[in-house]
């Protein structure tokens, strides 16, 4: 993951915005671990959308390391704060798509939901494995184009239907398609959808059973898509699609050069759900199976 | 929506203030301090809050607030007036060149919302009878164009593609000579998203830029993103120099931290808000109300704009006639009832009510089933029987009950409510004309 963020820096500005310069930055202003330090490192991490709850607890666990380790010396709190960093995202299950498994893709609008797909069903081709997608966002305007030249750069089959049809019809299709294929992965699109919306989320519901109901043989998995530029209120989406479906994996889109996703320990640790794999720009291979030791050494410039 | 939380958070502190009859300084802090923490939780960017929060406390000093009889509500006032000071001093249109073309460009990151925004816009403007043209500079996204001429289609506005392999700059190019040729008069050049530190992609903007001296450039912004939204809109406005930001996406429950740090840090006012899927849902930003329905003091001002817009001025007056007259039937009760659905969700009508932001709402569900079934009940009832309730009896409730799909209970409970309406209506003409209209409306603040 690592080289894949370097690969994005170099058409980007250099910009002393980003997490990792601002924590060099502090570590080499202060020589002295005294309250001014925490309070900007409160700041930092408030700044990296941690938010406040979680910020608290990390500067707690770093504050009572430190005592117990009797450091005194600035450079040592910098791999403190990785150790510390790295467990609260490190996350123990580590589960991934089986061999017969349906994808259903939820979340907000303008999270990036399609473009995944189309990067998702190139990393199962790689793996050899057969995929089909089926184009369950039947709302928007052009999704269903959007998706299809996703799957043509993809080379992966996609089953579709017109522009105002019952999502969960298109889901259906794509069931027996996919059964009929005897096809390893089916990956589900569906139409953005805020989350206080209730009836937009009944509709999530229904298409949820529909796939316990017609696809019971295969591993049902569903992955919220947020935006890495979400703040706190990625917290509430993830517990409203949570209510209504389970959620099984996060897939965190647009972390780039700037953004830096510190909302996804808040979610991990209120919602027990991982991280499964991030999205790091708009080619078709930039997303990566997400690994937590990786992903604190790029943002602390490790 | 937009602010709820935030919105409970910082009522609930300011109403300890209210409280108390004599504030000490150490009040004041404590209170600040869960301003603070609210206004971050709220994703509100922490170097506006720190100065935020500064500026309420020297300006509660300087007034001598101790000494007053009601300190609550001046520390209230303060924080008030700081809101709206964030949230940037006044409303904003956009400018519309009168005898020449307006061109407006639209820019962003990925996924805020641009190309349904400028839908929405060509909308609004056509309505108030200009002619726009939608120009599709997005080359990048598969199948932007396409959405863009979906949308141009649902809204009756012609789109400008350009070839397959156009360059952005021949495109915007070609627009403005095929408008000037074609008597369009609203240009909405809509353009891919972009990351605000791509400096490719930010130089493409400033390139069309060039070309189009645009009277507006919009910057779309996400009401969900996080601390990043202020650095979005720094690095925008110092490529681009924007005229104002449109902020989307706020029926969700976002904290609204962006909308309340973006204005104050870049200058720029926030000029439209989008409020849901459906191409009217845009709105004119108007700071002041904003800040009073974060107060929780409501929204009344834009409640009675969306019932001016959505009532039918004419059905309005035939109604009062009648209501004078007590001539008041269930004809007009459906009418009524459909206007007033009009007007969009209950809640949302609700949110904007003074005093209506608080928990207490929170509690009190809005079915909007049993409107359904007072108007099925109304449907079910015959022309004569609409006009003459009295005729209706025990076989005609049967009957209504039936076609319906409700039960006799229902029916009667909807004949007891008429009779009762028409008693009061009866009760309020007496007292005089209470229909005398809005100059009489005095705001609670």
């Amino acid at each position: 993951m690592s080289n894949i963020i370097t690969k994005f820096k170099d058409g980007l500005k250099k910009t002393r915005n980003n997490f990792a310069n601002k924590i060099d930055d502090l570590f080499s202003r202060h020589l002295k671990i005294d309250d001014e330090l925490y309070e900007e490192l409160e700041e930092i991490l408030i700044g990296a959308d941690i938010g406040i709850e979680a910020t608290l607890e990390i500067i707690d666990m770093l504050q009572v390391e430190i005592k117990k380790e009797k450091i005194q010396d600035v450079n040592k709190v910098k791999p403190l704060l990785k150790k510390i960093l790295v467990e609260e995202i490190k996350f123990e299950e580590n589960f991934y798509e089986d061999n017969k498994s349906i994808i259903l893709i939820v979340g907000v609008n303008g999270v990036g939901k399609t473009t995944t797909i189309g990067k998702l069903s190139k990393i199962f081709k790689e793996e050899n494995k057969t995929v089909l997608v089926a184009a369950g966002d039947t709302f928007r305007a052009a999704a269903i184009e959007q998706l299809e030249k996703w799957c043509q750069r993809a080379d992966v089959e996609l089953i579709s239907n017109k522009e105002g049809s019952d999502p969960s019809s298109v889901i259906y299709d794509g069931i027996n398609a996919s059964k009929a294929r005897d096809t390893d992965i089916l990956i589900c699109d569906t139409a953005g959808r805020l989350h206080n919306k209730k009836n937009l989320m009944k509709e999530l519901n229904k298409i949820s059973r529909v796939i316990d109901k017609e696809y019971p043989e295969a591993k049902k998995l569903v992955y919220l898509v947020i935006d890495a530029n979400t703040g706190q209120n990625g917290i509430v989406q993830a517990e409203y699609f949570k209510e209504v479906t389970n959620i099984d994996g996060i897939i965190l889109t647009k972390l780039d050069g700037t953004s830096k996703g510190g909302i996804i320990i808040p979610i991990q640790k209120k919602l027990k759900v991982p991280v499964v794999y991030v999205g790091l720009g708009e080619a078709i291979d930039d997303l990566q199976k997400f690994d937590a030791e990786k992903f604190v050494n790029s943002i602390l410039n490790y | 929506m937009i602010f709820e939380s935030l919105s409970n958070k910082l009522q609930e502190a300011l109403s300890k203030l209210t409280k108390k009859g004599k504030l000490t300084e150490k009040d004041i802090d404590t209170i600040l301090r869960e301003i603070k923490l609210s206004l971050l939780e709220a994703d509100v960017n922490f170097k506006v809050v720190k100065k935020f929060v500064k500026n309420i406390k020297e300006q509660a000093i300087g007034e001598e607030i101790f000494e007053s009889l009601t300190p609550g509500q001046q520390v209230i006032k303060i924080v008030n007036d700081e809101m709206v000071n964030l949230l940037g001093e006044k409303t904003e249109d956009i400018k519309i060149n009168q005898n020449n073309i307006t061109t407006i460009m639209m820019c962003g990151l990925q996924g805020a919302g641009k190309t349904t925004t400028t839908a929405k816009i060509g909308k609004k403007y056509k309505s108030k009878n200009q002619n726009p043209l939608f120009v599709a500079c997005d080359v990048y996204r598969p199948a932007a164009v396409k959405q863009l001429q979906v949308l141009g289609k649902q809204t009756d506005i012609d789109v400008f593609a350009g070839e397959e392999g156009e360059s952005p700059l021949k495109i915007a190019k070609n627009a403005l000579n095929y408008a000037k040729k074609n008597g369009k008069d609203l240009l909405l050049f809509d353009t891919a998203g972009r990351l605000h530190i791509d400096e490719k992609m930010m130089k493409e903007l400033e390139d069309i830029k060039d070309i189009i001296e645009p009277d507006e450039i919009l910057l779309v912004l996400d009401s969900m993103t996080g601390q990043e939204a202020v650095n979005i809109a720094q690095e925008f406005d110092r490529d681009l120099d924007i005229s104002g930001i449109i902020l989307t996406k706020i029926d969700g429950d976002a904290r609204g931290g962006a909308a309340l740090s973006i204005s104050s840090i870049i200058g720029k006012p926030i000029k439209f808000v989008t409020t849901g899927e459906k191409l009217d849902d845009l709105e004119i930003f108007h700071p002041d109300r904003m800040a009073s329905r974060i107060l929780g003091k409501g929204d009344v001002l834009s409640l009675i704009e969306k019932a001016q817009s959505s009532f039918d001025e004419k059905k309005a007056k035939e109604l009062e006639k009648k209501l004078m007259k007590n001539q008041f039937t269930f004809d007009d009760f459906l009418d009524q009832m459909e206007q007033m659905q009009n007007l969009g969700p209950l809640d949302q009508i609700l949110e904007m009510m003074p005093g209506a932001n608080s928990k207490k709402l929170k509690n009190i569900k809005i079915d909007e089933k049993e409107i359904t079934h007072v108007k099925a009940i109304i449907q079910s009832m015959t022309k004569e029987e609409r006009v003459k309730p009295d005729i209706i009896n025990g076989s005609r409730r049967k009957r209504i009950a039936a076609g319906s799909g409700t039960s006799i209970q229902k029916v009667n409970r909807l004949l007891k409510q008429y009779k009762e309406m028409k008693k009061m209506m009866k009760n309020m003409n007496k007292m005089g004309n209470m229909m005398s209209g809005k100059k009489g409306l005095k705001l609670p603040f």
